[in-house]
C-alpha cells in the first residue's frame, strides 16, 4: 500500500472540527426536535434497506395482517353464538378493539425496538449507542425500524373503520374529536410502557416478559367491554396501569354508557392528562436506567 | 495536576455492587468491586498514548468513563474540558470509538449505509464527510469492501471498517480499546500504520488499550500501566525496565563446564549448561566491568548480551505488584 499523507495541511484543532451548533446546549426542546429527526432518518435506513428484499417484505406484512385478523376473527366467531358480551354488541366491541389496536399499533411500530434492548445491554452493545451524539431512546426505538408492523395498524383501522359505520352513535364534533385524541394518547400511553419496560431493563435484564405482559397482555383485555370483567381487575388496571385511559372510559361515553365502577364524568377525558403524565414518568424512569447502565466486562 | 492537560483525571473511581450466589443458599451476598481506584494522569493534545495492564485491570472501565458510558463513583474527569458522563452527546461529537470487541456498525446494514448514517448523526458537512471517507477509504484499503454487510467481513476487514466510522465527523481524540485483538500480521500493521500518520498529520490525540505491546513499542512515546484499578507506571515505554527491575543477562561459553562462576561484583550466576553459563545484571549496569571480570578468572571462549524482554519485564510487573 502506497504512503498517502493523511488529508495535507494539519488542521487547527482548538475548535471542534466539524462546526454545527451543539444540539444538546440548546435545550430541551431542540433536543426532542433533533431526537425525531435522528429517529427519521435511522428508521428511514432500515425501511431502506428491507425494502431490498420487496418480496419478503410483503410478505411479512401480509402474515402480519392475517395473524392479527384472526385475533378479531376470534370474536366474531364468539358473537356467532352469543348475541352480547357484558351487554355490548359486535359493533361496539368492535369499536373498543379498533380503538385499542390502533393505538398499539401505532406505538408497536414506533417503539417496538425496545423488547430488544434487554439483550442490548446484557451483551454491551448498548455501549455503542452511547457514544453517539444522538438521543440513545431515539437511537434505541429506531434500531431495526420493522415497517412491517404496519400489518397490525391496518387491520386495526379496517375493523375500527367497520365499527365506526356500524356502531349506533350520534356523531358530534366533540365525539370525534374524543375519538383521535384517544387514539393518540393510547398510543403515548402504550409508548411510554414500552420506554418504561425498557428502563426497567437496565436494571433487571430478563424483564422483556414481564413488559410484555403489561403491553401485549394488556391489549388482549382492552379488546373486551370492562363490564365482563371482575371489578378489583378493572380497579387495578384504571389506577395502577393507566391502562384503561387508553379506550375504555373514552369509548363508554361515546357509546353513552356508564363506566363500571361509577367514575365521575369527567374522568373519561383524562386520557391526555394520564398520557403526559406516563411519558414524563417514563422519561424520568428512562434517564434512571441510563444511570444505573453498567455495561460489559470488557 | 496540570491545567493544560486535554484528558484529566483526577483521582478517578469507578465501584460496581456486584451480587452474586453465596454458596449453598438461595440468597445472594453483595460485595463491592473497585474496578478503577483513584487514578490521576493528564494526556495533552496530540499525544499518544498506550493503556495497558491484565485483564480486569480496569482498562476497559477507564475508556467508558472517558466515553460518558459510566459515570465514576468518585473524582473529577475532564475531556476537552466536558464533564463525560454529564455532557455525553456534546462529548460524542468531538471524540471517536473503536471497541475490539464489538463493532459499531450495524451489523445487517454494507458499509456505505453505515457511514451515510453516521455521516447523519454526526452532522458532517457533506465535503468533509466525503473527503474522510476517501482517505480512510484508500489508507485502509477499504475499496472492494463498501457494499458488503458488516456480518459478512472478516475481523481484520470489520476492524478498518470500525476504525473509518470513529473518524469520520474528524474527532480530536480517538479511544481505541484492543484495536489489534485477533488480528493478522498485515492487518495489525496497516492499522499500525495508519494510526501513526493519523497522530502525525492531524494532530488527533490517541489513547489505546492493548496486549500486544508491539502495539506500544511502534506508536506511543508514553505508556501506562494499570493493575487493580491503580496506576503503576507512567512514562516513557523504555523507563519500564528501570521500574520493573529488569535485568539483562550475560551468556558466557567456557572453554569447559566448571563449576558456576562465583564472586563477580554486580552480577550473579543464573543458570549453567555445560560449559554455558547464564550471568544476570541490572539493566541500567554496564556490561564492560562484568565482562572483563569473567575474562580475567575464567578460560573465556565466547560472550553474547541479551537484553530484557519488555513482555518479560510487564509480566513481572503484574505478578509482582
Amino acid at each position: 500500500m502506497a504512503e498517502v499523507p493523511l488529508g495535507g495541511e494539519p488542521r487547527a484543532l482548538s475548535a471542534p472540527a466539524v462546526d454545527v451548533p451543539e444540539p444538546a446546549a440548546e435545550g430541551p426542546w431542540a433536543r426532542l426536535c433533533w431526537g425525531v429527526r435522528a429517529y427519521g432518518f435511522i428508521a428511514a435506513m432500515w425501511i431502506r434497506s428491507t425494502m431490498v428484499y420487496r418480496g419478503s417484505f410483503l410478505m411479512m406484512v401480509a402474515g402480519s395482517l392475517t395473524l392479527t385478523a384472526l385475533d378479531f376473527a376470534a370474536i366474531v366467531i364468539m358473537f356467532s353464538h352469543v348475541g352480547a358480551l357484558g351487554g355490548f354488541a359486535l359493533p361496539e366491541v368492535a369499536l373498543l378493539y379498533g380503538t385499542c389496536t390502533a393505538s398499539f399499533g401505532l406505538a408497536d411500530l414506533l417503539m417496538g425496538s425496545f423488547d430488544k434492548l434487554g439483550t442490548r445491554v446484557r451483551d454491551g452493545t448498548m455501549d455503542t449507542v452511547l457514544v453517539r451524539p444522538v438521543p440513545a431512546l431515539a437511537q434505541v426505538a429506531a434500531d431495526r425500524f420493522a415497517l412491517r408492523r404496519l400489518g397490525r395498524v391496518l387491520q386495526s383501522a379496517a375493523v375500527l373503520g367497520w365499527a365506526l359505520a356500524n356502531v349506533d352513535v350520534d356523531w358530534s364534533g366533540g365525539s370525534v374529536l374524543l375519538l383521535v385524541v384517544t387514539l393518540l394518547s393510547g398510543a403515548a400511553i402504550f409508548c411510554s410502557l414500552f420506554v418504561l419496560g425498557g428502563a426497567f431493563q437496565f436494571v433487571a435484564q430478563d424483564a422483556a416478559e414481564v413488559q410484555n405482559s403489561f403491553t401485549y397482555g394488556g391489549v388482549t383485555l382492552l379488546e373486551y367491554p370492562p363490564t365482563i370483567f371482575a371489578k378489583e381487575l378493572v380497579r387495578g388496571v384504571t389506577f395502577v396501569v393507566p391502562l384503561a385511559f387508553v379506550n375504555w372510559l373514552p369509548v363508554l361515553r361515546i357509546l353513552g354508557e356508564d363506566d363500571p365502577l361509577g367514575l365521575p364524568g369527567w374522568v373519561d377525558f383524562g386520557g391526555p392528562v394520564v398520557a403526559a403524565a406516563c411519558c414524563a414518568l417514563a422519561g424520568l424512569a428512562w434517564r434512571a436506567g441510563l444511570r444505573a447502565y453498567r455495561s460489559t466486562g470488557s | 495536576m496540570t491545567d493544560d492537560g486535554f484528558i484529566v483525571l483526577e483521582d478517578v473511581e469507578k465501584v460496581f455492587q456486584v451480587r452474586r450466589r453465596a454458596r449453598g443458599r438461595l440468597r445472594r451476598e453483595r460485595h463491592e468491586v473497585r474496578a478503577v481506584d483513584g487514578i490521576s494522569c493528564a494526556v495533552a493534545r496530540g499525544e499518544m498514548v498506550g493503556y495497558i495492564g491484565p485483564n480486569g485491570a480496569g482498562k476497559s472501565t477507564t475508556i467508558k468513563m472517558l466515553t460518558g458510558i459510566l459515570t465514576p463513583s468518585g473524582g473529577r474527569l475532564r475531556v476537552a474540558g466536558i464533564d463525560p458522563s454529564r455532557q455525553r452527546a456534546r462529548l460524542a461529537r468531538r471524540i471517536g470509538v473503536v471497541f475490539g470487541q464489538r463493532t459499531t456498525l450495524w451489523w445487517d446494514l454494507p458499509l456505505r449505509d453505515s457511514y451515510a448514517l453516521m455521516r447523519r448523526m454526526y452532522r458532517v458537512p457533506e465535503a468533509r464527510f466525503r473527503a474522510n471517507l476517501d482517505r480512510c477509504v484508500e489508507l485502509l484499503d477499504l475499496g472492494g469492501l463498501l457494499e458488503v454487510p458488516v456480518r459478512q467481513l472478516s475481523l481484520g476487514q470489520r476492524m478498518r471498517g470500525d476504525i473509518t466510522a470513529a473518524l469520520l465527523h474528524d474527532p480530536e481524540v480517538l479511544y481505541l480499546d484492543e484495536p489489534t485483538i485477533g488480528l493478522d500480521v498485515v492487518s495489525k500493521a496497516t492499522v499500525r500504520r495508519f494510526l501513526r500518520e493519523l497522530n502525525a498529520s492531524l494532530g488527533t490525540t490517541v489513547l489505546l488499550t492493548t496486549h500486544d505491546l508491539t502495539d506500544i513499542e511502534q506508536l506511543c512515546e508514553r505508556v501506562m500501566v494499570i493493575d487493580h484499578g491503580r496506576l503503576m507506571y507512567d512514562g516513557a515505554l523504555g523507563g519500564l525496565h528501570e521500574v520493573g527491575e529488569s535485568e539483562r543477562t550475560l551468556v558466557v561459553d567456557l572453554e569447559r563446564e566448571l563449576p558456576p562462576i562465583e564472586g563477580i561484583e554486580g552480577a550473579r550466576t543464573v543458570r549453567t549448561r555445560g560449559p554455558r553459563q547464564w550471568l544476570a545484571f541490572p539493566a541500567s549496569a554496564s556490561a564492560a566491568p562484568i565482562v572483563s571480570q569473567v575474562a580475567d578468572g575464567y578460560p573465556l571462549v565466547d560472550l553474547s548480551v541479551r537484553e530484557p524482554d519488555i513482555e518479560d519485564v510487564i509480566a513481572r510487573m503484574y505478578s509482582g505488584l
